[in-house]
């Protein structure tokens, strides 16, 4: 109950700061030696909170469906692409993170590219992804893999951390139960990650909503939020409440995944509690 | 002229000589085995590609014996480039940008160019008293970049004005918001999109929409300074297979038959545009429909013949116009590979046989009224 009051008084914060700078910021924005310092608080730039809120009531094109229901729509699109890149991101972060725990060569060989390939920027990647659209796999899968591609990055790393996170006698005393590799991993590498693995799927859940909303602009993918974003960004001149809607929606969607990703944790948390108990 | 006079007899003689060939091959073609293609347009589906869409939905295609699927464009899909990696049959695209590819290596050819006008404006407040290029001195100008300014640029320079120094240049965004706020003074804008935006948004001084006596336009093609846009594209290297020509005439075909079916019917293309889901308005589209028929019709060499005079002029400014950065669009002029008429004029020889008036020499624009936000 207390949380819920907390994020409703987080959302009043946020909607006065918006309104309260319409009402005392310069309309025209405050320049600074020929740079823009303060946006312009017009309603051309900073609609009003209650117009966004009109705006979502109202229909998209007239006669049309509400841009709530569009929006919406549009969020459970975007959080399928997530999900699935998420699952997919995060499958192959834990991989690799497995793969450079086990074999030394591996880590040294693979995490200069693991962190390499990070640094290739979307817009270079989107658009060679996007031609696998239709041929191998279905266009929305390719903007899935470009979430993936974004998630898969901090578990591979946080992972890897936490595998190695044991201390040496902890390893030393599997050893001394003739425990393999496979039996140490199982049963005292993962349990001991498990701190490093929740933050990094948060920090992957993340990555995989920008991955999809990013692709999605990128590659004109339909029936998704970042879709909707751009193309209600060209109204902006006629009708600046849209895009907002269309961001709202974006931003439920990274509160969605975000507060799903920490669902994940309930179960696990158990665990990692009875493993302490253990390992002491 | 007289080239271009001998082709047109010359590929009638050819079309007389295999015209039963080709009905025949038609209608079993109709009955099932269509050839898959794909069109990769430069964006969403709007009624700027409203004559493919049209072709597709009225079966103009299928008339041809081809299945067209209709790719759409996003903000990093490059059409010329997907066209040249294969991933497409044919693309629409620019002149312009599809001749700088063309000169880093993309094999692609100009067969047909459908829109035979530019439609770019760079419009500015009425009040500010800007009507020429000239006046543009001093103010602060809004300018797409990514190769979509060089018009921008020629006018400025033809106008006696060096762009890099004469003018503030401002990235524009795909919004008119920065006009409308007065952070520049010309905005540029496509006739069928981003000016019919202005019209739709509200005058907070007044309550009412803008209206066309608020702002004066100055357009690129009363100024020489235009260059050829849609064009449809096709792969070079295929061209050199006989199939390839066939299904390229065939495309044409349909595609003439398409941006026809518009002209005599703006309001139905409109429909189909808008069945497509297009996030604009039922006004807006119909406004761009109106303005996209008039980059096209009338046409008096017939659609998509590429005008030799025009096309120069494009590949002139593309090798001469520098930009702020100082890059033109093109180092030297394009190969003979850059463009054809041969398809389009076999291809209109066939539209006119069947009946369709290629040339729209009646055409009038309707008079469209923007509705706020498009609605």
């Amino acid at each position: 109950m207390r949380r819920i009051l907390a994020i409703l008084a987080g959302l009043l914060v946020i909607v006065a700061l918006w309104e309260g700078y319409k009402a005392v910021g310069n309309p025209d924005g405050t320049v600074l030696f020929g740079v823009r310092v303060l946006p312009r608080a017009d309603d051309l730039s900073m609609p009003h909170v209650w117009t966004v809120l009109q705006r979502l009531g109202r229909p998209e094109l007239t006669g049309g469906r509400p841009v709530w229901i569009v929006v919406l729509q549009a969020c459970l699109f975007t959080l399928g692409i997530t999900a699935a890149g998420f699952l997919a991101g995060a499958a192959v972060g834990l991989l690799l993170a497995v793969a450079m725990q086990r074999f030394r060569l591996v880590e040294r060989g693979l995490l200069p590219y693991v962190i390499l390939s990070q640094t290739v920027p979307l817009v270079a990647l989107a658009p060679l992804v996007a031609g696998w659209g239709g041929t191998i796999m279905p266009p929305w899968a390719t903007v899935a893999v470009i979430a993936s591609y974004l998630a898969f990055f901090p578990v591979a790393v946080g992972m890897l951390r936490g595998l190695q996170s044991p201390a040496a006698s902890g390893v030393e005393l599997m050893r001394s139960y003739a425990a393999g590799w496979w039996r140490t991993l199982v049963k005292l590498r993962l349990p001991a990650s498990l701190p490093y693995l929740f933050p990094a799927l948060r920090l992957a859940g993340a990555a995989a909503v920008v991955g999809a909303v990013v692709g999605e602009i990128s590659t004109g993918t339909r029936g998704g939020i970042g879709r909707l974003i751009i193309e209600y960004s060209r109204e902006a001149t006629s009708d600046p409440a849209k895009v907002y809607t269309a961001m709202l929606g974006a931003a439920l969607l990274g509160l969605v995944v975000a507060g799903a990703v920490s669902l994940f944790e309930l179960p696990l948390m158990r665990h990692r509690r009875h493993v302490e108990v253990v390992t002491l | 002229m007289k080239i271009f006079r001998t082709f047109t007899v010359f590929t009638a003689l050819l079309l007389a000589a295999c015209g039963t060939a080709d009905q025949a091959k038609t209608t079993p073609a109709a009955s099932g085995s269509l050839t898959p293609i794909k069109l990769q347009l430069q964006w969403f589906f709007q009624s700027q590609f409203a004559g493919y869409i049209a072709a597709v939905d009225q079966g103009f295609y299928q008339e041809q014996g081809l299945d067209v699927q209709l790719l759409e464009g996003g903000v990093d899909i490059v059409p010329q480039t997907v066209l040249a990696q294969g991933k497409a049959d044919y693309a629409v695209a620019w002149v312009p940008k599809a001749l700088a590819s063309r000169e880093q290596g993309a094999g692609i050819t100009d067969v047909g160019q459908i829109f035979a006008r530019s439609g770019t404006y760079q419009v500015a407040w009425k009040s500010s008293g800007i009507t020429t290029p000239a006046q543009f001195k001093g103010k602060k100008i809004g300018n797409w970049g990514f190769g979509n300014e060089f018009e921008l640029f020629a006018g400025m320079t033809k106008a006696g004005l060096d762009p890099g120094k004469d003018v503030t240049l401002v990235q524009q965004q795909f919004d008119m918001q920065a006009l409308l706020k007065h952070e520049i003074d010309a905005a540029q804008a496509m006739a069928y999109n981003e000016y019919a935006q202005l019209l739709e948004a509200k005058n907070p001084a007044t309550g009412k929409l803008y209206t066309a006596d608020d702002f004066s336009i100055i357009d690129w093609k009363q100024n020489g300074s235009a260059m050829l846009q849609d064009a449809v594209w096709a792969n070079t290297d295929k061209l050199k297979d006989p199939a390839y020509q066939a299904q390229t005439v065939k495309f044409l075909v349909g595609t003439i038959k398409g941006w026809a079916y518009c002209r005599d019917n703006p309001e139905k293309c409109r429909d189909l545009v808008v069945a497509k889901g297009s996030k604009l308005g039922k006004s807006h589209q119909l406004w761009q429909m109106n303005e996209v028929n008039k980059l096209i019709w009338p046409s008096t060499a017939g659609i998509g013949v590429i005008d030799d005079a025009a096309w120069k002029q494009t590949v002139d400014i593309s090798m001469t116009t520098k930009n702020q950065t100082g890059d033109t669009v093109l180092k030297k002029a394009p190969d003979a590979d850059a463009y054809t008429n041969t398809y389009i004029n076999q291809a209109l020889t066939q539209a006119k046989a069947a009946g369709v008036d290629v040339n729209g020499a009646s055409f009038q624009p309707e008079k469209v009224t923007l509705e706020a936000g498009g609605a």
